[in-house]
């Protein structure tokens, strides 16, 4: 019977002495971050008042909530419903149509091969980029000033919202573009604006409207919260019916929302599937 | 120098431009056909979304005024001549940032956690049962769909106002999400290592800790930041519903017309999700080297 010979480990330690003898540095650095990282956690917790007491009786009134969720139940109210989820859908799909038209100018300046400049290109980003710092639930807030209270508020808070995100997503795209197509049309003889309709749009088209889709699909959730703050939808109903305790309207809405959900990414799924073909949707 | 370009026959030339000619008709139709279709979707959404031009129009004056509005102090002076005077409020508004971001770290390191703990059981390679992953993949859904602030506005019920209910409602959002990059990250990896730990003769928890958490802990780590830096956008509204935080001040000012509050307030929520940004950028980079930071 043969033997594997035994490891020589003091030659091995000689051989790789970085995997043996890691400086002390090295070793404990990993340790100390995730350390300091519980230290902050837990500084959170006692900061943020939290207390065994506290959580074990929000625990003992969340179990009651949830029993008298059960069973899910509109009482009447289901046309209602029905109607602020299709103003939610509206709104989700308006809105984030809205900012995708005006993002795509907009991300072409901010587009590196397009606005080689950082001069010009600089301020627009930055623009976007603060755009995008504002939560769609502040924008929904300023424009509940402009327009009043409504839907309208809640198409336009999503479309400025987006807008930010689309600028930047679709500026990317642009910038991952390939050159040679835009250099054949200008070979070709054609002016700046042939090349980003030809070259630039035939490429970037598919991408965008994959990610349009996308955001259609997630803006459904952000249209379902912004009621919350008045901008009409499905999200008014719910807050309503939570502030009034009816508990078995409000997990009945709740179930509305995750089924729209739902279907909305499989109606998108479909359609992303048919635009840029399976390999793109991954 | 001669011509490489050879022509077809007349008679063939003719067959494949006819078939061209269909292909692209048939192409232009398809197209039309979607675009009139979206239309009508926009209409209609357009007529139950209440969209009135008109109220547009008229009131769009609105929005440029407002954003002129809270660029000037009660005095009528523009805001920054007056720093002192604008940012009145400092010392209370970054006592409640700060708050805001606790809020939104504990609440993604405890998503993370229980993430960490759930992901392996809802993988397709790691999962020990069927039943079980089936259980855990439901579960995230469920999480990660309904939005956190309508956690928070249950939670705020249940546990009272404050910030705990803010934490609780980001957590479990978090879990939700997090979970699900995860498992991904898992399936992903290469399961030679596994088999390897496996016959040796480890249990399921050796072979998770010494042959799939290495693996995975690069990508985990960078969701996880990913993920606090979306969690510090949520957590500035959840002061809208009683959830703790800056939100609280801001709907306050929104709400009385304390313009200049608003457009301060305001701007320390975008430097804060700035720095944020560029910070966990930074750490992103750091640990992972920069393919990661995309």
């Amino acid at each position: 019977m043969t033997r594997l010979l035994a490891p020589d480990s003091g030659e091995l330690r000689g051989r790789y002495p970085e995997v043996f003898d890691r400086p002390a540095s090295s070793r404990l650095a990993i340790p100390a971050m995730l350390l300091a990282a519980f230290g902050i956690f837990v500084f959170g917790l006692v900061e943020l008042e939290f207390s065994p007491a506290r959580m074990l009786a929000g625990l003992s009134q969340l179990g009651w909530i949830t029993m008298m969720m059960i069973p899910p139940d509109p009482g009447g109210s289901l046309p209602v419903y029905l109607v602020a989820l299709g103003e939610t859908l509206s709104i989700a799909l308006l809105g984030t149509t809205l900012a995708a038209l005006l993002a795509l100018p907009v991300s072409l300046l901010a587009a590196k091969n397009i606005v080689p400049s950082g001069i010009f290109r600089f301020p627009v980003r930055r623009f976007l980029d603060s755009i995008r710092g504002v939560d769609t639930l502040i924008w929904a807030l300023v424009w509940i000033n402009v327009v009043g209270l409504g839907p309208f508020a809640g198409v336009l808070a999503i479309a400025v919202a987006d807008f930010g995100a689309f600028g930047k997503l679709f500026s990317e795209a642009i910038e991952a573009a390939d050159k040679k197509q835009v250099e054949g049309i200008r070979a070709s003889g054609g002016n700046a604006l042939h090349e980003i309709r030809f070259g630039l749009m035939p490429q970037v088209l598919p991408v965008i409207a994959g990610q349009v889709l996308y955001f259609i699909e997630s803006n459904t959730r952000s249209a379902t919260i912004i009621g919350i703050v008045g901008a009409g939808g499905i999200g008014l109903q719910l807050a309503e019916q939570i502030r009034v305790l009816e508990w078995q309207k409000v997990s009945f809405l709740i179930l509305m929302i995750l089924v729209a959900v739902a279907a909305i990414d499989w109606i998108s799924g479909k359609l992303r599937f048919a635009i840029i073909g399976q390999r793109a949707v991954v | 120098m001669t011509s490489a370009v050879s022509i077809l026959p007349a008679q063939q030339l003719a067959a494949l431009n006819d078939a061209y000619r269909v292909a692209v008709a048939r192409k232009r139709l398809r197209m039309t056909l979607a675009t009139a279709v979206f239309f009508a979707v926009l209409v209609i959404a357009a007529i139950g979304a209440e969209v009135n031009p008109v109220t547009f129009v008229n009131k769009i004056g609105n929005f440029v005024s407002y954003f002129d509005r809270i660029g000037t102090l009660e005095s009528g002076a523009r805001v920054w001549s007056d720093i002192g005077e604008w940012f009145w409020g400092w010392k209370k508004w970054l006592a409640l940032l700060g708050e805001t971001v606790l809020i939104s770290y504990v609440g993604t390191l405890a998503g993370a956690i229980l993430a960490f703990a759930l992901n392996f059981l809802a993988a397709e390679n790691t999962s020990p049962a069927p039943w079980l992953r089936f259980t855990i993949r439901r579960l995230m859904e469920f999480c990660r769909t309904v939005p956190d602030i309508v956690f928070a506005l249950i939670f705020v019920i249940a546990f009272g106002l404050g910030p705990m209910a803010g934490v609780l409602a980001i957590m479990i959002h978090s879990v939700g999400a997090l979970g699900k990059l995860y498992s991904e990250i898992v399936e992903n990896i290469d399961m030679k290592p596994v088999e390897g730990v496996r016959s040796t003769g480890a249990s399921w928890i050796a072979c998770i800790r010494f042959a799939v958490v290495p693996q995975v802990a690069a990508g985990f780590a960078s969701y996880t930041l990913l993920r606090f830096e979306i969690n510090v956008r949520g957590a500035s509204v959840m002061g809208f519903v009683g959830a703790g935080g800056i939100g609280q001040e801001l709907v306050v000012a929104v709400r009385k017309f304390f313009y200049s509050d608003v457009s301060a307030i305001l701007l320390m929520i975008i430097v804060t999700v700035f720095l944020i940004d560029i910070g966990t950028g930074w750490a992103r980079g750091r640990l992972f080297g920069k393919e990661a930071r995309a």
